[in-house]
C-alpha cells in the first residue's frame, strides 16, 4: 500500500530538569493519499506535539516516521527545513501571519525560500489568493483583515508550494461559526480535489467531515476510526 | 479527480520527491538579495521612530568623525602652508632683546644707555665661511615705523633685505617687481609693499608707481607682495604672530644710508636707544636632509662668542615634523573617540536587535515552519541590522560633510573633508551592523521552531 506517510513507534518525551513529561508514548498509523483525518482528544494527550512532528517542525524521540517514502525522523535542520518548504502545508489556529506584509506576500513567503522566481511567486500567489475568495485583497495587510479572512490567506500559504500534505491545528478555534464553517468549506473542497489533510479539533462537528478520525489519549492512538461512505 | 487518481499522482510525486534539497544556488543570487533586503526595509519601515532612535548613535559617531577629521585636516594643512612658504631648506635666525637686559635698561640710569644686541654682519660672514651646505644666506633689517601715503597711515615693519628674497621665502610678488640688484647697489629709495598693506595705503589709486613716505623720505612703490598666511602662535615664537603683519621691503643698503646702526625709541618721556645689526636672518641649505646639520652648526658659531642668547632660531622643517607629529596624535585620539563612539552605536543597535527578535519570536517560528533555514533567518537579522547603521552612516556622512561646510561658512576656518575619511566612517558604521546584528540574529537562528510558534 501506498501510504504519504506513516509513523512507527513515535516516542515524544519532554524532559524539564529532574520531570519527564510522555507526551506521545508510542503512536504507529499510515495515511493515505487523499485522506482527510481529524486528530481529536482531550487537553494535553499529545494532538499538538504529533502535528509538529508531521509537520517536521521537530523530531521525536524515538521511532520512526516516513514522509513521502523517506525516513525524516533523525534528519539534519536544513534538510528538515527544506521539507517543511517543500512538501507541508502549515494552518495555525491564530493563524500567524507575518504582519508587516500584505496578503499576496504573506502567501509568496513558502515560495520566497524556495527560490522561485519572484513573477512566479507574485501569479501563484494571487491565484490561490483569489481561490480563498481574496482577489480584492491583494495589498491589504492581515490587521485590516477579520479573523475568517486571514485564515484565508493562511490556508493560500499552505496550499502555495503544492505541499504532499495539509497540517491545521485547530483552524477554527479563533474563528465564530460562521467563519468557522466557510474555512470548512475550504478544508472539504481541497479534500475533493484529493489533496491528504490532517485537521486537530475539539469539535465533533467539525470531525464529521473527515473520513476518518484518530482519537489519543495520554499520548497513545485510543481509536482509529474510517467512516465508510 | 477522482482518488484513485489522486493517489497516482501523489504517489508520483512520493518517488520524484528527492530528499536532498534542491539546488540552494538561489540564496546566493542578485534578485535574493534584493528581496532580503526589501524584506528589511519594511520590517524596519514598520517602527520607523525605533530605527530612527536606535541609529542616531551611528549618525553621530560618524557625522562627529567626518566633522573632526575635516576640520583637524583643515587646520593642519594651513599649518604646514604656513611653514613651507617659510621655505622647508630654510633656517630663519631673528634678533632677539635678551630678557635680563631690559629689565636693567628699564631700572637703571636710561639716558645714554644703548643696547646692543642681535646678530651682525660678523656672524653671517662666519656662517658664510665655515658651514658647508649653504646656498644662500639672506640678512634683513628691520626697523618699525609708520608709512605714509598724504593722511593715510600704517603702522609697518621696514623690511632691508636682498633683491633674491622673494625666492628664498617662497613669498612671490603678485603685482610689478621686487626691487632689483641695480637698485640695491644704487641704495635707491624704491619698496615693495605687502597686499595688506594696499588697501590701507592706497585706497583709491593704483600702489604701483606711487610713493610711501616713511619719515623725511619717499620710496617708490615697484611691487605688491602676494598676501602671507598668518603664522600659527607656535610657529612663529613671536608674540604679534596673531596680527596681520604689514611688511614693506626696501634693499638693505638703503635701510642702511637711512637708519644707521642705532635705533631710538622714545619711550614714556625718555629715549631708549637700541644697537641691532640685522634683525633677521635666513640661510638656505642646498639640500633637504642636511638642514638639520647645519642647523646645530649654525647654533655651535652663534653660541661661541655670546653670553646671552640674543637670537632665535626658526627651522621650518623641524616645525613640520612637529606639526606631522602632532597629526598623527590628534588622528589617533580621533580614531579611539571615533571607535568608542560606533561602539556604542553599535551596542545600541544589537540591543534593539535582541529585543526585535523577541517580539518577532513568533514571525521566525512561521517562517521556520514554512521553509526558512536558519541560514535564511540569520541572514534576514543581519541584513536588518547592516541596513540600520548603514543607514545610520549615511545620515552621519550627510550631516559630517555639511557641519565643516557650516564651521567654514561661519567661522571661517579651513575645512579639508577627505574621501578616505567618508569611506572609513560609512564602511566602519556597516562593519558594526554586521558584527551586533550577528548575535541577536544566532539568537533567532537558534529558536526551536515549536517554542517559536507557542510563544506569545
Ligand atoms: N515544550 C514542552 N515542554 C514540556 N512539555 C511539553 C512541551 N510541549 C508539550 N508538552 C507537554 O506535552 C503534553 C502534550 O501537549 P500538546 O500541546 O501536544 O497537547 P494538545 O493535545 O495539543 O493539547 P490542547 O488540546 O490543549 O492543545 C502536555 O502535557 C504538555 O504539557
Ligand atoms: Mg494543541
Amino acid at each position: 500500500m501506498n501510504y504519504v506517510l506513516a509513523v512507527d513507534e513515535l516516542r515524544k518525551t519532554y524532559r524539564m530538569g529532574p520531570v519527564t513529561v510522555e507526551a506521545l508514548r508510542g503512536v504507529s498509523f499510515g495515511i493515505e493519499p487523499g485522506e482527510f483525518i481529524s486528530i481529536m482528544g482531550p487537553s494535553g494527550c499529545g494532538k499538538s506535539t504529533l502535528l509538529s512532528l508531521l509537520g517536521c517542525l521537530d523530531r521525536p524521540t524515538t521511532g520512526r516516521y516516513f514522509l513521502g517514502g523517506d525516513d525524516v525522523s533523525q534528519l539534519d535542520d536544513d534538510t528538515l527545513s527544506d521539507i517543511r518548504g517543500t512538501r507541508i502545508g502549515f494552518v495555525f489556529q491564530s493563524y500567524n501571519l507575518v504582519q508587516q506584509l500584505s496578503v499576496v506576500e504573506n502567501i509568496e513567503v513558502p515560495l520566497f525560500y524556495q527560490g522561485i522566481s519572484e513573477a512566479e511567486c507574485r501569479t501563484r500567489a494571487e491565484d490561490l489568493a483569489r481561490r480563498v475568495g481574496l482577489g480584492h485583497r491583494l495589498e491589504h495587510k492581515p490587521f485590516e483583515l477579520s479573523g475568517g479572512q486571514q485564515q484565508r490567506v493562511a490556508i493560500a500559504r499552505a496550499l502555495v508550494n503544492e505541499p504532499l500534505l495539509i497540517l491545521a491545528d485547530e483552524p477554527t478555534g479563533n474563528l465564530d461559526s460562521k467563519s468557522g464553517v466557510e474555512i470548512l468549506e475550504i478544508f472539504d473542497a481541497l479534500h475533493g480535489q484529493g489533496k491528504t489533510v490532517v485537521l486537530v479539533t475539539h469539535d465533533d462537528k467539525v470531525a464529521e467531515r473527515a473520513n476518518r478520525v484518530i482519537r489519543l489519549k495520554d499520548g497513545v492512538v485510543e481509536s482509529d476510526l474510517r467512516k465508510t461512505r | 479527480m477522482n482518488a484513485p487518481a489522486a493517489a497516482a499522482t501523489a504517489t508520483a510525486t512520493l518517488h520524484t520527491g528527492s530528499l536532498r534539497p534542491r539546488a540552494r544556488s538561489h540564496r546566493l543570487g542578485i534578485g535574493h538579495w534584493r528581496r532580503v533586503l526589501r524584506l528589511g526595509i519594511k520590517s524596519l519601515w514598520a517602527h520607523r521612530l525605533r530605527s530612527l532612535l536606535t541609529v542616531l548613535g551611528i549618525v553621530f559617531g560618524v557625522c562627529s568623525v567626518i566633522a573632526m577629521l575635516a576640520i583637524g585636516e583643515g587646520a593642519s594643512y594651513e599649518a604646514q602652508e604656513q611653514l613651507k612658504s617659510l621655505g622647508s631648506q630654510n633656517i630663519i635666525l631673528r634678533s632677539i632683546k635678551p630678557a635680563e637686559d631690559q629689565k636693567v635698561s628699564e631700572s637703571g640710569s636710561r639716558q645714554n644707555y644703548t643696547l646692543t644686541y642681535g646678530l651682525k654682519e660678523v656672524d653671517v660672514r662666519r656662517i658664510r665661511s665655515t658651514v658647508p651646505g649653504i646656498e644662500a644666506v639672506v640678512p634683513g633689517r628691520i626697523i618699525r615705523d609708520f608709512a605714509w601715503n598724504v593722511r593715510y597711515r600704517v603702522d609697518c615693519e621696514i623690511v632691508g633685505t636682498v633683491s633674491w628674497y622673494p625666492e628664498m621665502r617662497n613669498h612671490p610678488v603678485m603685482k610689478g617687481r621686487f626691487f632689483t640688484d641695480r637698485e640695491y647697489d644704487g641704495k635707491e629709495n624704491v619698496c615693495v609693499i605687502g597686499a595688506e598693506m594696499v588697501e590701507r595705503l592706497f585706497p583709491f589709486e593704483q600702489a604701483l608707481g606711487g610713493s610711501v613716505r616713511v619719515g623725511r623720505s619717499y620710496f617708490k612703490v615697484v611691487g605688491v607682495m602676494a598676501p602671507r598666511p598668518r603664522l600659527p602662535a607656535t610657529a612663529g615664537g613671536g608674540d604679534n604672530s596673531a596680527t596681520t603683519v604689514h611688511r614693506m621691503f626696501i634693499p638693505l643698503s638703503t635701510a642702511r644710508t637711512h637708519y644707521g646702526e642705532i635705533l631710538f625709541k622714545r619711550r614714556s618721556g625718555s629715549f631708549e636707544s637700541e644697537r641691532v645689526e640685522l634683525h633677521e636672518v635666513t640661510v638656505k641649505v642646498d639640500e633637504l636632509d642636511r638642514v638639520r646639520t647645519v642647523a646645530a652648526a649654525i647654533e655651535d658659531i652663534l653660541k661661541f662668542d655670546r653670553k646671552k642668547k640674543d637670537y632665535d632660531m626658526l627651522v621650518p622643517l623641524e616645525l613640520l615634523k612637529r606639526a606631522e607629529e602632532t597629526r598623527r596624535l590628534f588622528n589617533i585620539v580621533l580614531g579611539s573617540i571615533a571607535a568608542i563612539s560606533l561602539l556604542v552605536g553599535g551596542i545600541g543597535i544589537m540591543n534593539i536587535m535582541l529585543a526585535t527578535v523577541t517580539e518577532r519570536t513568533r514571525e521566525i517560528g512561521v517562517r521556520r515552519a514554512l521553509g526558512a533555514r536558519r541560514a535564511d533567518i540569520i541572514t534576514q537579522f543581519v541584513a536588518e541590522a547592516t541596513m540600520l547603521s548603514a543607514a545610520g552612516g549615511l545620515l552621519g556622512v550627510l550631516l559630517g560633510v555639511s557641519i565643516p561646510w557650516v564651521v567654514t561658512a561661519t567661522a571661517g576656518m579651513k575645512t579639508i573633508i577627505t574621501w578616505w575619511s567618508l569611506a572609513l566612517s560609512f564602511g566602519i558604521s556597516a562593519i558594526v551592523g554586521i558584527a551586533f546584528g550577528l548575535y541577536p540574529a544566532t539568537r533567532a537562528a537558534q529558536m526551536d521552531p515549536v517554542e517559536a510558534l507557542r510563544h506569545e
